[in-house]
């Protein structure tokens, strides 16, 4: 009994040193090249813009981040593929995916390390936004525990939509249709919930299907983390979408190899 | 330590591996033959566990490879075909990466990483990115990263190409030392390799295994093998000829200048070249011929390779 349980134990510390390799090298790959100093220069340039200019973060005299955090859904839909479109078509054009599955690792193990490597990536990006928080503090008395929440939630609709990217990278070799794709799954998944869009709907739809449709949507989602709510269900909401589209990357990876 | 049976593989209606088996145990170096889209490239990446097979078997140091992946891959060292590496790495970096995959950590994965720096020849550029490398350092760092775990199991995919002959010469020095106590299959288009590096040959086309043996009994194959060459200037090729012909199946001229004949001379059966060689030699005593030179054909590999793996082409006779 003893050495079967110590033999569990070392095998979900291979998988963890495997993962943390795996997460060390794709995030090391992030920064020495230019790609995340561009990512990162843009991201903070355009939620700057989209907060301040469009969002009339003044006009508004509130003290809140709601003209920051709305813009996030679309913000992402460019951005996060753009960040995600080459974690698995790059694996397969330079042909080290061989190298890597052949490696003593599971292809679960590769597809986590590489999905959080991504992710802590660009939660990174989010958290440089910093100055907006500071701003927002020092003119007023914002409600902390809702700008908290809204991070949360935006952290998580980022993970979403790198997963999708993650989904549609392993498709192909080649970056430019992993990111087109991706960017209309996305696309989608915020129209199903726009609120222009399903008032649209209502008109000649039934409501109960256009509220399941909405009910897929990351906008529905997200407006709870907006408002200071981290509904669980929201959570899970995310969560699934993450896990769906990673199994999916999965299942895809597996198809190419038994060809 | 491998052990190939039955092995299948097809993609979609075409079969791309057809009912291979062989094994290789430790202190032995299979060399694998084939002409380009054989499926030599087919068969290593399932014996390593990227591609999983049709159908048979594919068990590597006891674990089935479809079975139990991960301590089989444990035991592989793997040199992919084009030697990929991370463009954006630098050899240093991509070493400790394939290290920290093989579970090395610490002052373990520094001596790892050492041992395969100095062993490919590849101090030199340590710290430049791959994507900056010749094609030479290129390839040879992705050896380095097969070989940084000493594994038991060396699967080579072409270890020699885009080398220049110097290099070729290193690595086939050393996959000939490695051989000695590891299991080992690379697979070669170039001849001279097989017979300078390898203990066993498979000759493998469209799929399916053509030829097995030593060099040397690959070689004995050939329609060279266990032909007596000779030169002299006593007497002339058409006097020769009607001399041998009681001995020999048939004979050859293959140069006739100034009286100096070069004539080679093809035993009536296969295994019987002693006779052939030593009825030749009493012939010339007999007759007083003074002969230059005189040696037995091995037989060469590059002529089997070739009626083997050729359609429409008349068969060796095995």
């Amino acid at each position: 009994m003893n050495t079967v349980a110590m033999q569990g134990t070392v095998k979900n510390m291979n998988a963890w040193t495997n993962i943390k390799a795996i997460m060390k090298r794709e995030l090391g790959g992030y920064f020495t090249s230019p790609v995340a100093y561009v990512f990162l220069v843009i991201f903070l340039l355009l939620t700057g813009f989209f907060t301040f200019t469009v969002g009339n973060f003044f006009e508004r005299g509130e003290a809140s981040l709601v003209s920051f955090f709305t813009w996030h859904p679309w913000l992402y839909l460019f951005l996060v593929p753009a960040a995600g479109m080459r974690l698995w078509s790059e694996e397969r054009r330079l042909g080290t995916l061989e190298l890597l599955l052949t490696m003593p690792v599971t292809t679960w193990q590769a597809i986590i390390g590489k999905f959080l490597a991504s992710w802590i990536f660009l939660v990174l990006a989010l958290a440089l936004t910093f100055p907006v928080w500071i701003t927002v503090n020092w003119l007023g008395n914002p409600d902390n525990g809702v700008i908290m929440a809204g991070y949360v939630g935006s952290a998580l609709l980022a993970g979403a939509y790198l997963a999708i990217s993650c989904m549609t990278s392993a498709m192909t070799r080649n970056q430019v249709i992993s990111f087109i794709v991706s960017v209309m799954i996305c696309l989608f998944l915020i129209l199903a919930g726009f609120t222009p869009v399903t008032d649209l709907l209502v008109r000649w739809a039934n409501p109960v299907f256009v509220q399941t449709i909405a009910s897929f949507s990351v906008m529905t989602h997200f407006e709870g983390f907006q408002r200071g709510v981290i509904d669980l269900r929201d959570v899970v909401f995310f969560a699934s979408l993450i896990g769906f589209a990673l199994f999916t990357t999965g299942v895809v990876i597996r198809g190419h190899r038994a060809g | 330590m491998i052990r190939v049976e039955h092995l299948v593989k097809s993609f979609g209606t075409k079969l791309a591996v057809d009912d291979v088996s062989f094994t290789v145990e430790r202190g032995e170096v299979l060399g694998f033959l084939g002409p380009n889209g054989a499926g030599k490239s087919t068969t290593m990446r399932i014996i390593t566990g990227f591609y999983p097979p049709t159908s048979g078997q594919v068990s590597v140091g006891g674990f089935d490879i479809v079975e139990s992946p991960i301590p089989a891959k444990r035991l592989i060292g793997y040199l992919p075909e084009n030697a990929p590496g991370y463009a954006d790495m630098t050899v240093y970096g991509f070493l400790g990466f394939a290290a920290e995959l093989r579970g090395l950590r610490g002052s373990a994965k520094k001596q790892a990483i050492h041992r395969a720096v100095d062993t490919c020849f590849l101090d030199s550029v340590l710290y430049q990115t791959i994507d900056t490398l010749s094609k030479g350092y290129k390839h040879r760092t992705c050896l380095a990263q097969s070989i940084i775990h000493d594994p038991d199991i060396l699967v080579l995919d072409e270890p020699t190409d885009g080398l220049d002959p110097n290099q070729k010469h290193e690595v086939r020095g050393l996959i000939k030392r490695m051989g000695e106590n590891k299991a080992i299959v690379f697979s070669t288009h170039i001849l001279e390799e097989v017979e300078l590096a390898c203990t066993r040959v498979i000759i493998i086309d469209r799929g399916r295994i053509v030829a097995a043996g030593t060099p040397e009994e690959l070689k004995g194959r050939s329609q060279l093998a266990g032909a007596v060459r000779f030169t002299t200037h006593s007497a002339s090729a058409d006097a020769l000829r009607q001399k041998l012909s009681p001995l020999a199946a048939r004979t050859e001229v293959l140069a006739d200048d100034h009286g100096r004949v070069v004539m080679r001379a093809y035993p009536r059966e296969r295994g019987a070249n002693m006779s052939l060689v030593g009825g030749v030699a009493d012939l010339a005593r007999r007759e007083n011929w003074t002969l230059d030179e005189i040696h037995v054909e091995e037989g060469r590999l590059d002529e089997v390779f070739r009626s083997i793996t050729l359609p429409d082409t008349v068969k060796v006779a095995a």
